[in-house]
């Protein structure tokens, strides 16, 4: 999932450029899971906007907000609690919040800053395993991701910095390269080590990403 | 192609570690360059170490040659992507430099511009192949290359590193690659270098034994926090915080060192982390002890 955080109120409220009235998006998936674009959390930012002198129209959470057909169909929905807000808030993913700006004229503001495609394991705790490469090297990497997990990215690591097993970069990390030496010692594969492996081809990574065509849809904020 | 390769080739070496300085005034490090010409192999001169920053390295060693010291260019990975790496590859050979010492590099944000955006297109194993495929005139794209040189290709190794067969199976990687020679990270104590001398034997490439003189308690403490896997031994440490003159003690324990071991080691590399000034006096006690 893609794991955001909110943004400061102050820098909402100064991204809002004195807006009375705003719309919330929100996010049923990811955002709801981080606790930045829940139910939860649009209330308690209703409140806080409120304080501020900020009223809210309405709210509305999809079930994933990165589903640009989904966000156009709900836009319509709410349609004169839109029309009646000076902009719309999205509190999730920098997808999510494109979603909603892509479909409408309203200026859109983001609530959330986004950090990384994350693994969650109890809640709120999150780590980042892999980084959407293009070029996936866990198979030759006893299923350990070093383009993810060693923040030099290295190929043919380790680095060599490593203290007591405790990454040089963040000593509250294990050092992969020595996890993916023990899987594949475990694994009888060592041998495999000794190769050097090429450089990675960036060219697949590059941005923006899409299958299919490109959309260009704008403006279908049922304002018309 | 530099004598420091023939020397190497020939028998022991001392290179030496010079940094470029923070600012556009070369005048104090490049005086200690000229002092030293004569008297090392070759300087090796760092890449914005402890990404930290200085000025370029290719600039510097270029100034090097016109001291008459010949330099190692080091060349790591961290602030550039392989179109700028390459690019540098071939103006250093423009500018009469062929040794590098390739390495991954520091990570950003344990250095003074925490906010750069670190870019490790390559890692040091890559980067020695680039380095490799440049010298028989193909680039990293397979694009031939028109006038091309030959490097001097090194590489660095951990002496300390645990797993150490971790690091054993990189460094036959390095030189699969292409790495020719290794400066290793300083040992401190003669007992190291022979347990170390006895892992890398049946490495087929040059080792040159890292050696940084200790001047105080705090360089000890800054070195075992910053720099160093494994703390410098207890003994090692005692005889400087002990010692009536410890910068004196720290130049005489690391000629001691290299005199003890030159007959046995490829050759060694001086790294005299802030005490630049001090190398001459080094070098001259290291040439005292030899002739005893």
């Amino acid at each position: 999932m893609i794991i955001t955080k909110q943004k400061a109120v102050d820098d909402i409220i100064r991204a809002l450029k004195g807006a009375k009235s705003t719309f919330i998006f929100g996010c049923g998936d990811c955002a709801t899971l981080c606790r930045t674009g829940g139910t939860k959390e649009i209330g308690e930012m209703t409140e806080i906007l409120n304080q501020n002198g900020i009223s809210v129209t309405g709210s509305s959470v999809p079930k994933a907000t990165c589903h640009e057909l989904d966000v156009q169909r709900l836009l319509r929905a709410h349609k004169e609690q839109v029309a009646r807000a000076e902009s719309v808030l999205v509190l999730a993913c920098g997808a999510g919040i494109q979603a909603v700006g892509d479909s409408i004229t309203k200026p859109v503001v983001s609530g959330c800053d986004s950090l990384f495609i994350g693994n969650s394991r109890r809640q709120m705790q999150f780590s980042e395993k892999c980084s959407v490469c293009g070029e996936c090297v866990l198979n030759e990497n006893a299923g350990l991701c070093p383009e993810t997990r060693c923040p030099k990215g290295m190929q043919n690591g380790p680095c060599g910095g490593a203290v007591r097993g405790r990454c040089e970069v963040d000593s509250s990390l294990p050092c992969v390269w020595i996890e993916i030496y023990e899987r594949m010692r475990a694994f009888g594969r060592l041998d495999e080590m000794r190769r050097v492996r090429g450089p990675k081809n960036r060219k697949v990574a590059a941005r923006p990403h899409r299958m299919g065509n490109w959309p260009s849809v704008r403006g279908d904020d049922g304002n018309v | 192609m530099g004598t420091y390769k023939s020397k190497l080739e020939q028998g022991f070496v001392i290179t030496a570690e010079i940094a470029p300085p923070k600012g556009a005034d070369v005048s104090v490090p490049l005086g200690i360059a000229e002092k030293l010409a004569a008297r090392v192999a070759a300087v090796n001169v760092t890449d914005n170490q402890r990404a930290m920053l200085h000025m370029s390295p290719l600039a510097f060693s270029h100034l090097l040659l016109g001291v008459g010291a010949e330099p190692i260019l080091q060349v790591c990975c961290r602030d550039r992507n392989r179109l700028a790496l390459q690019s540098d590859l071939l103006g250093a050979w423009a500018l009469g430099i062929s040794n590098i010492c390739v390495m991954t590099g520091d990570y950003p944000t344990l250095g003074d511009n925490p906010q750069a955006k670190p870019v490790f297109d390559l890692d040091a194993s890559q980067l020695i192949g680039a380095a490799r495929q440049l010298s028989r005139g193909v680039a990293l794209n397979g694009k031939p290359i028109k006038d091309h040189g030959e490097f001097f290709i090194g590489a660095v190794f951990n002496p300390f590193y645990d797993p150490m067969d971790l690091e054993l199976l990189k460094a036959e990687r390095k030189i699969d690659s292409g790495a020719q020679f290794f400066q290793t990270q300083p040992f401190f104590d003669k007992a190291s270098v022979d347990q170390f001398l006895g892992r890398v034997r049946n490495l087929s490439a040059k080792f040159l034994v890292g050696v940084t003189p200790l001047k105080s308690e705090r360089m000890i403490e800054f070195l075992n926090n910053n720099v160093l896997t494994t703390p410098i031994p207890e003994g090692v440490a005692r005889r400087i915080t002990t010692a009536a003159d410890p910068e004196k003690e720290g130049l005489k324990m690391a000629a001691e060192l290299v005199n003890s071991i030159r007959d046995k080691v490829d050759g060694v590399h001086l790294m005299p982390v802030g005490q630049l000034e001090a190398l001459p006096t080094m070098l001259d006690m290291i040439d005292d002890g030899n002739k005893r």
